[in-house]
């Protein structure tokens, strides 16, 4: 269910009014749940997805693999910190496979992110091994499309 | 030179062209026009349904296929019939591939309608039945639905137009204009009537994925005593999002189906293949796709009903298709010259009910296959000029 999640996480921009009409719901009932969801940290925020290189500003994207040594006791999870509390890591995740974390680093240029990784990510300790692949072109984002198709065309100009 | 209306066969001459389209030529010349008008979904085609259809072109698949449909889709829909009805057709005699419902209802009208027979038609209904019905030489009589009623078929009505001389009734449910839909029980009730009787039934099924509120579509054919008389048309124009693929299909019990098969052979040869080898994959893996568009106009339509709830538009809750059919008889007698000002004053284009037939007369028929976005500016401005009247 959680229709409600659905909707936002398709339009975050969306009115809980409108919500509520879609649902069935009362526009009360619809604050009430999405504060609660805010208040339990099922969202977690809400963000627009943006085609940067439609503008003029530099933007890199990497995606880094990483192969770590865990720590006893603590697992991956301290180790993930460590490295995603670095404000140029914008997604983390552990992976199964041939290596642990996939962490996707945005910056400003090639030099950036290549600092970030050699300067913070390589040195630090337990790392095994990372691997950067740069983002060439975005073509999907978040499930929107960065080509998007407009509503649908009309042929029927007759 | 030639006088050309003097070439026109009579009938021809008789069929006046669609109501629906009228509107359109304006919103194009418009600029900031919305339209509610259109009668298809807003969503492509599933993917993986084009890239069926691509591929079978590049495997250079781009012959005739048999008269009757590529046997796999066939038997895709005889699976269907039988996972949904509980109806068994054999696929090598009781259905064949159409292009979209349109042509079987009309091969279905010409197969069974003799001069001068006359064919019930509840309205208000789709466009095409009663234009049909006159092609295949027969006398269209409408059948009145009523809001009260949720615009549903009802026995008396039909008991009263029957005469000798009554060859089809043409059953259209789920309903385009009014999103009407109709229950077994209720369906009983007509197949009661029609147990004495020799009368065909078309039944025009093309909305059946778009039922609401967890009412299952119900096949007429599925009535008891009801499928040795029943035409079945479907198709995936509506289900699949698939308008311009133009493929659709007819299941009938193998003796009515014959004169359908030869009309079918000499007049069309075959469904377009791409598209029967797009169908064959959106009916084996389309089941989500339509899950997915159902929820998404289910959630639309209860933003319209509300929403013209609020605006104070006396209106039936559809329960089936993408149309809502709201009275505007508190505003205005007639429906055309609603539409018209709507059009002129606030830029947005709706269909006069009337379209549909004369019980349509004081409607207007809204489609909701668009946007969120475009609905609620819509009907922002719907109810401006509601507010200004």
């Amino acid at each position: 269910m959680h229709r409600i999640l659905q909707l936002l996480e398709q339009d975050a921009r969306i009115t809980p009014a409108r919500i509520a009409k879609m649902l069935g719901m009362s526009e009360q009932q619809v604050n009430d749940s999405i504060r609660k969801y805010e208040r339990d940290n099922v969202i977690l925020g809400y963000k627009a997805v943006i085609d940067w290189s439609k503008i003029k500003r530099d933007n890199v994207t990497a995606l880094i693999e990483v192969r770590v040594r865990p720590q006893t006791g603590a697992g991956f999870d301290e180790l993930a910190q460590r490295i995603y509390n670095h404000k140029q890591v914008v997604d983390m995740y552990l992976m199964s496979g041939s290596f642990d974390f996939t962490i996707i680093v945005n910056g400003s240029s090639l030099q950036e992110v290549s600092r970030f990784v050699s300067e913070n990510l390589a040195p630090m300790e337990n790392i095994v091994s990372t691997s950067t692949h740069f983002v060439l072109k975005a073509y999907k984002n978040a499930g929107v499309d960065f080509n998007p198709v407009d509503e649908r065309e009309d042929f029927r100009d007759d | 030179m030639i006088d050309y209306s003097s070439l026109i066969s009579d009938k021809a001459k008789t069929i006046k062209t669609s109501g629906i389209r009228k509107f359109f030529d304006i919103v194009s010349t418009m600029e900031d026009a919305i339209s509610l008008g259109v009668g298809e979904p807003d969503f492509q085609t599933p993917w993986q349904v084009r890239r069926a259809g691509i591929d079978s072109l590049q495997q250079g698949k781009t012959f005739y296929t048999s008269n009757w449909g590529l046997v796999d889709l066939r038997k895709e829909i005889a699976k269907y019939a039988w996972e949904n009805y509980h109806l068994e057709y054999d696929y090598h005699k009781e259905i064949i591939v159409t292009v979209g419902g349109s042509e079987a209802i009309d091969n279905a009208l010409r197969s069974f309608v003799s001069e001068g027979d006359e064919v019930l038609i509840p309205e208000p209904s789709f466009v095409c039945y009663t234009p049909l019905a006159i092609m295949a030489g027969g006398k269209p009589v409408p059948l009145k639905t009523r809001m009260e009623d949720g615009f549903k078929l009802t026995a008396e009505t039909l008991k009263q137009a029957i005469t000798p001389k009554t060859k089809v009734l043409i059953m259209p449910f789920p309903n385009n204009p009014t999103g009407a839909i109709m229950t077994r029980e209720e369906l009983e009730k007509i197949a009661a009537v029609l147990r004495g009787t020799n009368i065909v039934v078309i039944s025009d099924e093309i909305y059946c994925e778009l039922t609401y509120g967890g009412k299952k579509h119900v096949c007429f054919a599925e009535l008891p005593g009801m499928r040795e008389r029943t035409i079945v048309i479907n198709g995936f124009s509506k289900s699949y999002a698939m308008t311009g693929w133009r493929l659709g299909w007819v299941m009938a019990p193998k003796e009515m189906l014959q004169p359908l098969v030869k009309i079918h052979q000499f007049g069309i040869m075959s469904a377009p293949t791409v598209s029967q080898f797009a169908g064959i994959e959106a009916m084996r893996t389309g089941k989500q796709d339509i899950k997915y568009m159902r929820e998404q106009y289910d959630m639309r339509r209860r933003f319209m009903y509300q929403r013209l709830q609020e605006i104070g538009m006396p209106c039936f809750e559809p329960e089936g298709a993408f149309y809502i059919f709201p009275s505007i008889q508190n505003y205005m007698e007639d429906d055309e010259a609603f539409c018209d000002q709507l059009l002129r004053k606030k830029k947005v284009a709706v269909v006069p009910g009337s379209a549909f037939g004369e019980s349509g007369r004081g409607h207007v028929r809204i489609s909701y296959s668009y946007s969120m976005m475009h609905l609620e500016t819509a009907m922002e401005r719907i109810e401006e000029f509601i507010q200004e009247l």
